[in-house]
């Protein structure tokens, strides 16, 4: 129970703090400011994963203590969550991608026997409805572009498709079987990646070992470096 | 030792008149975030759903609440989170609808989008964001007094 509170807790954990760095940087102001609420979003789900995990494992971690006091092996997030963010294509490809695993996976945690991971799943569920139909939308405008748009998000989904496969790889630690996941999530994005005009690369060979934590990527640690170094240096600072 | 305990009717008319630290022309009861008020024993129970799971608004709301209520003599105090069933925006009450299109943004609706710019009521308006300045909120455009105005999400 614990290892999958994480999985979901360290997913929104990461991505929000990717999807932060933006802050500042997107390219027009209002991308900036809906990167910056999809991270809020995110960082508050985050909270409430992680207080549970904490609780559940009853070694008196609460949210921040897991967020800012584990290495990186210990992180328990799928590796797409972790990729940098590249360019605003690469970026919106990457929360296109997981938003529509997302969708999925906390529509069948609504259901969970657990009342509290049900009543997480039911409460992010609604906002990450809204961020699912904002990256579709967003995909098939930049793919059904320009030409260079198009050459972005082509390139965007080659890079990123090989992080698909360990979304949907199931073992005994998550809350629900994530295999059975994959008929709605294929139902959702190829239909999208069709109108965007873009092509669903054929080999389905999938990089594994974050949500297990055997094998992050090295851009884990860096991203962990500068979210984790005010806590670590200062561990009694409070704001 | 007697101690007179508030009416649970006089505490909801207290929090009636705590604005939303950043839409402070609504209060915290018009936004339907107040779930619940009851007394257990001598301590007074406030329960709190939030808005979006991450809005930085809710620790400034719940601060607001208890000094409120301090002021009013209520010394034992505890605030509860509550997240399910989760907020929507359904339970918004229909003065702080009103109130919210006075002030300029446009209240939720089913459809989707607002029916009407708050600011010179026409219909034919447009969306330029789907997030604005708040977790809350969205931002579109008037087409005929092209206004940009603040639209709050269906949620």
């Amino acid at each position: 129970m614990v290892t999958g509170l994480l999985r979901m807790g360290d997913n929104a954990l990461v991505l929000g703090q990717r999807l932060s760095e933006w802050c500042g940087h997107a390219p027009a102001l209002e991308e900036d400011i809906a990167l910056a609420n999809t991270a809020l979003d995110m960082i508050g789900q985050a909270q409430m994963w992680l207080a549970l995990a904490g609780e559940r494992e009853g070694q008196d971690r609460d949210a921040d203590t897991l967020a800012y006091h584990r290495d990186a092996w210990d992180f328990r997030n799928l590796l797409l969550v972790e990729q940098p963010n590249r360019d605003f294509g690469v970026t919106m490809m990457r929360q296109f991608l997981f938003d529509s695993w997302h969708f999925e996976a906390l529509t069948a945690l609504a259901d969970h026997d657990d009342a509290a991971v049900s009543a997480i799943a039911q409460k992010a569920l609604k906002e990450v409805t809204y961020h699912r139909d904002r990256s579709t939308e967003t995909v098939i405008a930049l793919g059904d572009g320009t030409d260079e748009s198009h050459r972005r998000m082509q390139s965007a989904l080659d890079r990123l498709w090989p992080y698909v496969g360990e979304m949907f790889s199931s073992d005994d630690d998550d809350l629900t079987d994530m295999a059975a996941l994959r008929s709605g999530f294929d139902a959702h994005i190829l239909p999208a990646l069709n109108e965007a005009t873009l092509t669903r690369p054929e080999s389905d060979f999938a990089h594994m070992g974050g949500k297990t934590g055997t094998r992050h990527s090295e851009h884990l640690g860096h991203m962990l470096a500068t979210m984790q170094i005010l806590p670590r240096s200062y561990p009694d600072a409070t704001w | 030792m007697v101690t007179t305990r508030a009416s649970v009717d006089d505490v909801w008319g207290w929090l009636a008149d705590v604005p939303d630290p950043e839409i402070p022309v609504i209060s915290v009861t018009d936004l339907g975030i107040v779930r619940d008020v009851s007394w257990d024993g001598d301590t007074l129970i406030v329960t709190i759903t939030p808005t979006y799971s991450g809005c930085p608004a809710t620790a400034v709301i719940g601060m607001e609440i208890e000094t409120a209520l301090r002021a009013h003599g209520i010394d034992n105090l505890r605030l509860r989170t509550q997240i399910a069933p989760a907020w929507t925006t359904d339970w918004l009450s229909d003065a702080g609808r009103t109130k919210l299109e006075g002030y300029g943004i446009a209240p939720p609706q089913a459809a989707g989008g607002p029916d009407r710019c708050p600011l010179c009521r026409s219909k034919n308006v447009e969306r330029i964001s789907q997030f604005g300045s708040t977790p809350c909120k969205a931002q579109w455009r008037c087409t005929d007094c092209l206004e940009p105005f603040d639209y709050f999400k269906c949620l």
